[in-house]
């Protein structure tokens, strides 16, 4: 029987691993934030694991505002790295654009 | 006084608030809040110079509660490189932009890099470090996308998303070291840490993280791209500042926080992956078409130079030989710092008088743009290495370390090295030297000139002569985090 700390720190440990795997193996913008984003819950979900000391402990605050930090980090990079994937989108549709009336 | 700690981060901060608002003044802004950042961080150094190391502690918050500043020796004069390139790249960028939205989104974002660096820089704590990289690493991407062409959106997306990894590849090594120690504060830190399995896990994933950071090969692969297409101040200050403080936190972690956990095999392993980045980025540098490539790789080889004084100073006995060694990475790290600046700024001038950078057709820009050449000659004296430069010095205590500590394999490679260094300079001013019709005036635009060769000088004269006060500095408070 393991603990629960240890249960969550190695579902943690799985989820970074399956998060980095698909990282490196994902060439296209989104499977590659996506597999980021799981790469980074497995990171939290580590800090939650280190925070917890049993049912009737309390919890250790540090790691929560740690992990708090961050996800916000982790939101806002997405969403600029989203926002720079339209940007690049609409730029390769006005080339492609522009190349069909040289066509014309 | 100690103020200083605080308005060095603050000022600029504000001025990016600010500099949003009121995006009419907005280089007038940037200039003013760097140079108050400027002054303060040497006001900073002073401080360090003549009473050593000092805490402040963030609204008397004490560390693992609050956040610390910490400012001792390596840090506050890489602060003050950082803050010097900053504002000469500041000056130079005030007349850069033409177009009137680009100019509005770069300034904030500029200061914002600022801020990152030198609140990375003053760091007492492991989140915070990280917290900082994000911030670095975010406004970089931003900035390098501000060239908005589709190689430089490419080219920041690939940037994110690798420097994301290492970052959070880095978190996941602090969450160990909080698991294993409970405590994030380096000085803490230092005083704790053991070598068992779990500080070499956490060691481990942070020093990978953070060579993805700082390009060591063959982790450098989003290097080249990012850096030769963002803007030219913006190149300048991603070469020169933002691969250097990850280099920066990893020597922390090693020299001072996990020196136990540091074996000198795995010290071999980076020492060689820094030979290979030197000979490998050199010779690409060398083959390199464009200005601005050139130089990128440039930077993966001096970058690997730092990485091969590693395996020195941990087989070297503490006291004047390993403080030697320290100091002499420091001195290269400062050197190429500014020179490579300094070529970055002089890279953008040529691109916005001839409208390309390609090495091949530079013919006649020696006699249309005779400073800014003699600025890229300068700054090539520095990244080769020849008397009287920073580096000069600093390849010098390279080469008798390797005595020194019984490891000769590494002066060939310092040698090869220079010579392919040598190479691409020369390559470039033998186009540069090459027939062309215009003749131009000496100066021709001084908002963008002058300040390269200042940061040229300071690499080539300053460093070369003045290092003695570096010398004196690191021996009195060298890397000691504990006091």
């Amino acid at each position: 029987m393991i603990s629960t700390q240890l249960l969550y720190s190695l579902a943690g440990v799985g989820l970074f691993a399956i998060g980095l795997r698909a990282t490196l193996l994902h060439h296209l913008l989104l499977p590659r934030l996506l597999a980021l984003n799981v790469c980074g819950a497995g990171v939290f979900l580590i800090f939650i694991a280190v925070a917890y000391a049993g049912i009737e402990g309390m919890a250790d605050p540090v790691p929560h505002a740690l992990v708090l930090t961050g996800i916000v980090v982790a939101v806002s990079a997405t969403a600029m790295a989203l926002a720079l994937g339209r940007r690049l989108e609409s730029k390769e549709s006005e080339t492609m654009k522009s190349e069909a009336m040289k066509d014309e | 006084m100690s103020n200083a700690i605080i308005w060095v981060i603050m000022v600029p901060f504000l001025g990016s608030l600010v500099s949003i608002i009121w995006s009419r003044y907005a280089s007038l802004i940037a200039i003013i809040s760097n140079l108050a950042a400027l002054i303060a961080s040497t006001v900073i150094l002073t401080q360090v110079y003549q009473s050593g190391p000092f805490i402040h502690e963030l609204g008397g918050w004490q560390a693992g509660l609050g956040i610390s500043l910490r400012a001792d020796a390596l840090s506050s004069i890489l602060l003050v490189m950082s803050m010097t390139v900053i504002s000469a790249a500041t000056f130079y960028a005030s007349t850069y932009f033409t177009d009137a939205a680009k100019r509005a989104r770069f300034w904030p974002l500029w200061l914002m890099l600022t801020v990152a660096l030198n609140a990375l820089l003053l760091s007492g704590d492991l989140f915070n470090l990280y917290v900082t990289l994000e911030l670095l690493g975010l406004s970089a991407v931003a900035l390098t996308a501000l060239s908005d062409n589709r190689a430089a959106l490419q080219a920041a997306i690939r940037y994110l998303s690798i420097g994301l990894l290492g970052s959070l590849v880095f978190l996941a090594g602090v969450a160990l070291v909080y698991a294993g120690y409970g405590t994030l504060d380096l000085a803490a830190l230092a005083k704790v840490v053991q070598a068992n399995p779990l500080s070499q896990v956490a060691f481990g994933l942070m020093t990978a993280g953070l060579l993805i950071k700082s390009a060591l090969f063959p982790l450098h692969f989003w290097l080249p791209s990012a850096h030769a297409s963002a803007p030219a101040p913006v190149s300048a200050a991603l070469s020169a500042l933002v691969v250097k403080v990850a280099v920066y936190i990893l020597l922390r972690l090693w020299i001072d926080v996990f020196d136990l956990v540091l074996t000198p095999a795995s010290a071999m392993l980076l020492g060689t992956l820094g030979a290979i980045a030197v000979i490998w980025g050199s010779w690409q540098a060398l083959q390199a078409q464009r200005l601005k490539l050139m130089a990128a790789y440039s930077t993966v080889a001096q970058i690997g130079y730092l990485f091969i004084f590693l395996p020195l100073i941990v087989v070297l006995p503490e006291g004047t030989l390993q403080d030697a060694a320290f100091t002499a990475l420091l001195l290269m790290a400062l050197t190429h710092g500014f020179a490579k600046s300094a070529f970055f700024l002089s890279a953008g001038v040529i691109q916005q008088y001839c409208g390309h950078d390609r090495i091949a057709e530079l013919g006649g820009t020696a006699r249309a743009l005779p400073l800014t050449i003699f600025v890229i000659a300068l700054s090539g004296v520095a990244l080769i290495g020849l008397p009287p430069s920073g580096s000069f010095l600093g390849k010098w205590y390279l080469i008798s370390s390797s005595f020194h500590a019984g490891q000769w394999w590494w002066i060939p490679v310092i040698v090869v090295g220079s010579i392919l260094a040598t190479a691409y300079v020369f390559r470039i001013l033998g186009h540069a030297f090459g027939p062309g019709e215009s003749i131009g005036r000496v100066l021709n635009w001084g908002r963008e000139e002058i300040p390269a060769l200042m940061l040229a000088l300071i690499a080539t004269l300053i460093l070369g002569f003045g290092s003695a006060e570096l010398w004196d500095l690191v021996a009195q408070h060298g890397d000691t985090t504990g006091n």
